[in-house]
């Protein structure tokens, strides 16, 4: 996965609570085989009109917001469905970090495994941030991992919290398969002292690809 | 020793590695898969040259797509994405010796359906999917919850996954449920009383009477719907209930074996003066059959009440969404919830499809028929044996004759990623579990209820006090 160290880009508004993560990939889009493509799929139902003409009324399709890279959002962002598509979504539009007073918990460990930082700021802070994108066409962010700050080049700075494990992974860009695989032993010696089995003691009507293997 | 949680009981006994201050790598003793969120997942293990380590603790089935009618599930299926999917899950099956349940399969179903009802799922284990309603699981005392693909690849590869400690939520609805108050009112009343995101960052715990008066149907309801308040799982410790259910299930096991195992799971429960981080309470008496308004489950309200003012909210925040949530719902603020008119009604999905679900529904509507001004009304069992269990039981004819059409088992109108989708501007009744805006198609309405509370709504063509109809079903 690609490292994250810091990243300075235009912030896109997005001013809803509870965006869940049904509006960022509809389910007639789940039906792939693949992690690519997304980025034409995210927020689908609000950002297109019937033929897929860009709804001129919701904020992804203002020019003024074209190129953005960073995500400012509300409340509770990416609620609902497990799916990750939606952070695969976010992350093939251009957008390398959200920033919102809260997340769900799955979407935000989502976020981890596709290299995206969700940041988290206080109410007050996002809001300040939605009023400073509001009024200045193109405002940018510089986004610091390493130091954990949002900075703004007026001289507004916040610092965001973030679990260390969180980080390391984001910095390192780390294969979280991998790094578990290094427990090799770990996990046969808790399997043999736990005997960890599924035994079917009554048929049921099953393809059974382990017979014969 | 000091007191633990049921979580952190079973947090303990799954505990592969840890370091201070880092995530813990946990093990997991079931990994359920579905054709939806695992295709991507394959695909990278075999990018990499990775093994699934415990295929025989991997269960797959067919469920999202799928189509519900006995035709389209005999031919060829014509949706030709659903149709990849499904080869692909059969293929990724084969090579890594997953067992499958296909749609041909007498046991297939709704991937959190089956696993309970074929005893896959049993106490204190670690159950994961790639499946937000894997909280559905933890009605049986297992700490279960939904993952990303990422992590559907993690749990191939290593059959374990990284993770932190929760926080703990004591949830406890003391007293007796009224007449016509069910478990999928009483979460709902919990949802709309913390809020979607109260949950989150927790794991939850449900106590007190009224709990432990549902069945496990009941139970699996409320632990489904944790996730819509925000925690990623829910958990009822497991009782003579959860032991009478699971004894004789083709994956329990048998004689001293099954006596040895329910002595074990006797012992997963909170200990007295065990701490939650958090704890809410509820009166069951106090509660009313719940309807959903707007376009995410804690917009709720009881079935007395009204379609609330945008104003009544403090937050502004609040108000806003309700001002989007009442105009995609095409509904003016004050209107009685029971003037609400309805176009469809869908009683299934991982929430409400199990036989104390449909025989509910089933005595409500005995003898009489769908209101005229319903375009569709649909009972999909949550697996292939609740449906034999229900026809054996003379169900589906009761449905029939009063104008439901019963078909076979899937995720359906819930997700409508099959042919079953709420067209533009409709509005169903519905007993599945998210209103969210395009949720069961494109602008469409959904009204979450409880089953009993969605054929009635059938019945009268609107929503209805059920407490108000003189039938034994809404006991």
């Amino acid at each position: 996965m690609e490292p994250f160290n810091t990243h300075t880009g235009m912030v896109m508004p997005l001013d809803k609570v509870n965006v869940d993560t049904d509006q960022m990939v509809p389910k007639q889009f789940l039906k792939a085989l693949t992690r690519k493509g997304f980025g034409r799929i995210l927020f689908y139902d609000w950002r297109y009109l019937p033929g897929e003409k860009p709804n001129p009324e919701f904020v992804l399709n203002f020019p003024r917001y074209e190129g953005s890279s960073i995500l400012l959002a509300r409340h509770n962002f990416g609620c609902g469905s497990s799916r990750e598509h939606a952070p695969w979504g976010v992350k093939d539009y251009g957008f390398r970090v959200i920033i919102a007073p809260s997340y769900a918990d799955i979407f935000y460990n989502n976020c981890f495994k596709n290299g995206i930082l969700p940041a988290s700021l206080s109410e007050n802070e996002v809001e300040e941030l939605f009023q400073r994108t509001e009024k200045e066409e193109g405002y940018m962010l510089t986004v610091n991992l390493p130091n954990q700050t949002i900075a703004d080049r007026h001289g507004l700075m916040f610092r965001f919290d973030l679990a260390p494990s969180r980080k390391e992974v984001l910095l390192k860009g780390l294969d979280d398969i991998g790094t578990s695989l290094e427990h090799e032993s770990d996990i046969t010696a808790y399997e043999k002292a736990h005997t960890a089995t599924a035994t079917m003691y009554e048929a049921v009507d099953v393809q059974n690809y382990t017979e014969g293997r | 020793m000091p007191p633990k949680t049921l979580y952190e009981k079973i947090w303990d006994s799954h505990v592969v590695h840890e370091e201070a201050g880092k995530p813990a790598l946990i093990y997991i003793d079931r990994h359920l898969i579905h054709e939806g969120t695992s295709p991507q997942a394959f695909a990278g293990l075999s990018a990499e040259g990775r093994k699934v380590r415990r295929p025989d603790l991997t269960f797959a089935v067919m469920d999202h797509s799928v189509p519900t009618t006995e035709k389209d599930r005999v031919l060829p299926i014509v949706d030709t994405d659903a149709r990849l999917q499904f080869e692909a899950l059969e293929k990724n099956c084969r090579e890594t010796g997953v067992r499958l349940f296909d749609m041909n399969s007498r046991n297939q179903g709704i991937v959190h359906i089956i696993g309970p009802e074929l005893g896959v799922t049993q106490p204190g284990q670690t159950i994961v999917c790639g499946d937000s309603h894997t909280s559905t699981h933890g009605a049986f005392g297992t700490l279960a919850f939904g993952i990303g693909t990422s992590e559907v690849e993690h749990v191939l590869a290593t059959q374990c996954l990284v993770q932190s400690r929760s926080k703990t939520l004591h949830i406890l609805v003391d007293g007796k449920r009224p007449r016509g108050v069910t478990a999928k009112d009483i979460i709902l009343a919990i949802i709309g009383k913390i809020g979607i995101s109260g949950g989150t960052g927790h794991v939850a715990e449900y106590g007190g009477e009224a709990i432990r008066d549902l069945s496990m149907d009941g139970r699996m309801t409320i632990c489904n719907m944790t996730i819509e308040g925000g925690a990623r799982a829910g958990m009822i410790a497991p009782d003579e209930t959860t032991f009478q259910y699971l004894e004789g299930r083709p994956f329990v096991p048998r004689g001293k074996a099954f006596d040895d195992a329910v002595a074990g799971w006797k012992k997963l429960n909170s200990d007295d003066g065990a701490k939650f981080d958090m704890t809410v309470e509820l009166k069951a008496t106090d509660l009313a059959p719940q309807v959903t308004w707007g376009t995410n489950p804690g917009m709720v309200t009881s079935v007395t009440g009204r379609v609330p003012e945008p104003g009544s909210f403090d937050d502004p925040n609040d108000q806003k969404a309700t001002e989007s949530a009442l105009k995609y719902m095409g509904l003016k603020a004050g209107t009685p919830i029971v003037d609400i008119p309805v176009d469809r009604v869908f009683i299934g999905s991982c929430t409400n499809s199990r036989l104390d679900d449909l025989r509910a529904a089933a005595h409500l509507v005995a003898g009489k028929h769908v209101a005229r001004s319903i375009k569709q009304a649909l009972i999909v069992p949550g697996s292939r044996g609740i449906k034999a269990q229900a026809e054996k039981e003379g169900l589906d004819k009761i449905f029939r004759d009063a104008g439901f059409e019963w078909r076979d088992a899937g995720c359906s109108m819930c997700i409508g990623m099959n042919a079953d989708v709420l067209p533009p501007h409709e509005r169903s009744a519905s007993t599945s579990n998210r209103n969210f805006e395009g949720r069961q198609g494109k602008d469409s309405r959904t009204h979450l209820v409880s089953p009993v509370m969605a054929a009635a709504a059938a019945i009268a063509g609107h929503f209805v006090d059920v407490r108000s109809l003189d039938v034994a079903s809404v006991e």
